[in-house]
């Protein structure tokens, strides 16, 4: 494998990381505060419907960026009206949440644009476009620095960029502000922080709101970002890579970062290569792509370094009468 | 004892008279008041590329909330003066289902269809003709499977999200019995795939629960991880061990004719069922499998074990009840069921294992155990329902193709939001209710 070989892997991994990576963090997020999501998918879903369907009708990606966001903030909304409000089974409105956005945007999409649940193409400023970063043209000429800058740092849409800093941000509100205790506090011992007097819901449905934003990012990166437009299930079960990411990475932002990129080199490894022999032993693609649930599984069952959630993740509180 | 028995004997009477009394009041209601909105919206009924005018839908969604009130309110007197043991069994779920289809109705207006027209369309499809019901009881046949065995772990609190997985590898038993074991009748075939389906589907559960009763690992995020596995090994092997040579469809030879089980039309033509009906044997399969999980959670001794232990897990512990027995024997009955599923749609239907035999069965499921709150006759109601659904969701992405077929999953994650997550919401006003009449009376 030549150089130029192995930045276009290295490029297309981070590229394809980045869903997994917004949408990983979003569940750090609400996972830190005690509310299982597994209705990531289900978000990063409608938030590509809906990013995909208001860039087409205003022709401007920042609009659809906005809906997006906003789409799938309703659905975080009503995972934290189930699971908080209504202390119900954080697991089934997930599940409920994934149905949800995968019928409703054919049914939608189906009525607004019968294009067979696919929303038009997208094209220019609908789109979010690459961007060259300073001197990339000129330093092409370096060895190996060059192309390194040119081909694999520079060249990414900006989202690529707002969810490689998420990591920082993300370690920094969780780990060194008031608030990321009481969210972490939240999700270990809410008991404690209600007597400390921090209303326990107000805390999650601040995570939950959250993580309705990151994923919206996420979405509306697949569908405008990524790819042209929003085609039928198109998250692809990007939502389940990323929350096996996020167990991967033990509930943390920096291996969030880590188990991304991993996640992302796997994915990009199965496309580009459709034969790839290890000691000579051909592995099948189909191998390459349950590799990343085959690792979380052996993870979860804590042979290679035990993954231990958030003490009070999945438990509605009930506030003590 | 003859009085007592007599006593006994005219409550019972009294009951059923007004349970008929009760039907006969909602059933009349409805016919009423469909008639009445029917009357109200034809003349505002549009040409094949308008949409309906506001007030016509307006109409129809106050008439399918005054409906739902109607339904309710009189089942709720019921319940309230005659069994008030079955407020949680009837009327929680059946409250659930209003605000499910009434919020399903909102999304048909508001991409300007008629939810009336699409209900009879639907009605009429899954169960308007002999075609229709082999569909339907076709379709109810996967969502028993796999209701059951999410019911099943849903006694021992365990969520089982895993059945699609367990289902596609059922069929991969199923596939490999009835592939390399030369069967000489279709009963034995039966017996021998049921059994390879049933051991398959368990050993697909089987490392999810040992996880979790051994290390702790969460259920439902490992039956997740194990479902993506699953499609991808399938789809590794369709491809390259079980494809028949020179051919490029990525699926098994087709099974040997003696092993075809009968279908409705072979077992009973005079009920209409047509020549080509899906609906096979395996329906028998299923009703006695829920015979059989009624008696395992109701009348053995296990089933009382996997109860106390979904009840409370310390206090099924200090009992005695071995946690770690429970965990494995519940999901692997539960992964079991999963994969029997398979005789139906692979041994029954396909007749060969293809990519993606369980087509979201697995998923329905969930909805189907919720909405028959674990119970085996809940679940075969649900099941019908959701077999109703399917078949009937077929007929109407003919008849009205402005609404897809994906409508079907809104409807099936309503259902799960309205029966599952947002279950408190539905039951405070209920008590609320039941609150304000003992008041009064």
């Amino acid at each position: 494998m030549d150089l130029s070989t192995l930045f276009l892997l290295l490029d297309s991994s981070v590229r394809l990381a980045t869903p997994l990576l917004l949408a990983c963090l979003a569940g750090l997020f609400s996972e830190r505060a005690g509310i299982i999501d597994i209705g990531l998918e289900g978000k990063l879903l409608i938030a590509a419907f809906f990013s995909a369907s208001a860039a087409a009708y205003t022709g401007n990606v920042w609009l659809g960026l906005l809906a997006g966001i906003a789409a799938s903030m309703v659905f975080s909304g009503l995972h934290g009206l189930a699971s908080i409000t209504f202390q119900g089974n954080q697991l089934i409105s997930g599940v409920a949440l994934n149905f949800l956005a995968a019928g409703m945007t054919v049914v939608i999409g189906e009525s607004w644009f019968a294009l067979g649940g696919r929303t038009p193409q997208l094209e220019g400023a609908a789109r979010f476009q690459n961007i060259t970063l300073p001197f990339a043209e000129e330093a092409q000429g370096v060895p190996f620095i060059g192309p390194l800058y040119h081909d694999l740092i520079s060249g990414h849409s900006i989202l690529v960029y707002v969810a490689l800093l998420m990591v920082p941000l993300t370690w920094w509100v969780l780990f060194r502000t008031r608030f990321g205790l009481r969210l972490r506090a939240v999700g270990e011992n809410p008991a404690a922080v209600d007597t400390a007097g921090v209303s326990v819901t107000g805390m999650r449905f601040t995570a939950v709101l959250i993580a309705g934003v990151l994923c919206g990012i996420a979405g509306a990166y697949l569908a405008t970002g990524l790819s042209a437009g929003f085609v039928k299930d198109m998250s692809a079960g990007r939502g389940f890579i990323a929350l096996a990411a996020l167990i991967f990475a033990k509930w943390r932002p920096w291996y969030a970062l880590m188990a991304c990129l991993l996640f992302g080199l796997l994915d990009a490894t199965g496309s580009l290569f459709q034969n790839i022999r290890i000691l000579g032993v051909a592995v099948p693609v189909q191998f390459m792509q349950a590799l990343p649930y085959i690792l979380t599984v052996v993870i979860l069952a804590g042979f290679v370094g035990r993954a231990i959630p958030p003490k009070a993740g999945g438990v509605p509180y009930v506030k003590e009468q | 004892m003859p009085d007592a028995a007599n006593t006994r004997l005219a409550g019972l009477m009294v009951n059923l008279a007004l349970v008929i009394v009760a039907a006969a009041v909602i059933y009349l209601g409805l016919r009423w008041m469909t008639a009445g909105v029917e009357a109200l919206i034809a003349p505002a009924t549009p040409g094949r590329d308008e949409s309906w005018p506001l007030w016509a839908q307006v109409a129809q969604l106050v008439y399918l909330i005054l409906s739902s009130v109607l339904a309710i309110g009189v089942m709720a007197l019921l319940v309230f003066f005659r069994a008030p043991d079955l407020r949680d069994a009837v009327l929680v779920p059946a409250t659930s289902i209003a605000l499910a289809i009434i919020v399903t109705a909102l999304v048909i207006i508001a991409i300007g269809e008629s939810p009336l027209q699409a209900t009879q369309v639907m009605v009429r499809g899954a169960i308007g003709s002999g075609y229709g019901w082999g569909y339907t009881l076709f379709y109810a046949t996967n969502f028993i499977f796999t209701g059951l065995a999410v019911a099943v772990a849903f006694h021992a609190r365990m969520f089982n999200i895993g059945g699609e997985g367990q289902a596609a590898i059922g069929g991969l038993g199923v596939a490999i019995v009835c592939l390399s074991v030369p069967l000489p009748h279709w009963s034995i075939a039966l017996l021998a795939a049921t059994i390879g389906a049933a051991v398959f589907g368990a050993a697909w559960a089987a490392i999810p629960a040992y996880l979790q009763a051994r290390r702790g690992s969460h259920i439902v995020i490992t039956t997740i991880m194990f479902n993506f596995i699953a499609s991808a090994l399938l789809v590794y092997l369709l491809v390259n061990v079980f494809r028949v040579p020179g051919s490029m469809a990525p699926e098994t030879a087709r099974f040997a004719e003696a092993t075809r089980l009968p279908s409705a039309h072979d077992i009973a033509p005079w009920l209409g069922f047509r020549p080509s009906t899906p609906l096979n044997v395996s329906f028998l399969v299923a009703l006695a499998a829920c015979v059989g999980v009624w008696l395992l959670i109701w009348k053995s001794r296990l089933g009382y074990e996997i109860r106390a232990f979904g009840h409370s897990q310390t206090g099924a512990v200090y009992a005695g009840i071995h946690p770690v027995r429970i965990i494995m024997l519940s999901m692997l009955i539960s992964g079991g069921l999963s994969g029997m599923m398979a005789l139906n749609a692979v041994m029954g239907e396909a007749e060969r294992l293809v990519l993606d035999p369980v087509q979201g069965a697995g998923f329905v499921g969930i909805a189907v155990a919720l909405m028959g709150r674990s119970h085996p006759l809940g679940v075969f109601l649900a099941a019908l329902l959701f077999g109703m659904l399917y078949q009937g969701g077929a007929e109407l992405e003919f008849e009205m193709p402005a609404i897809s077929r994906e409508m079907l999953l809104v409807i099936q994650a309503l259902v799960i939001l309205f029966t599952g997550a947002l279950d408190n919401m539905v039951r405070a006003p209920i008590d609320r209710l039941f609150l304000y009449l003992r008041k009064g009376s």
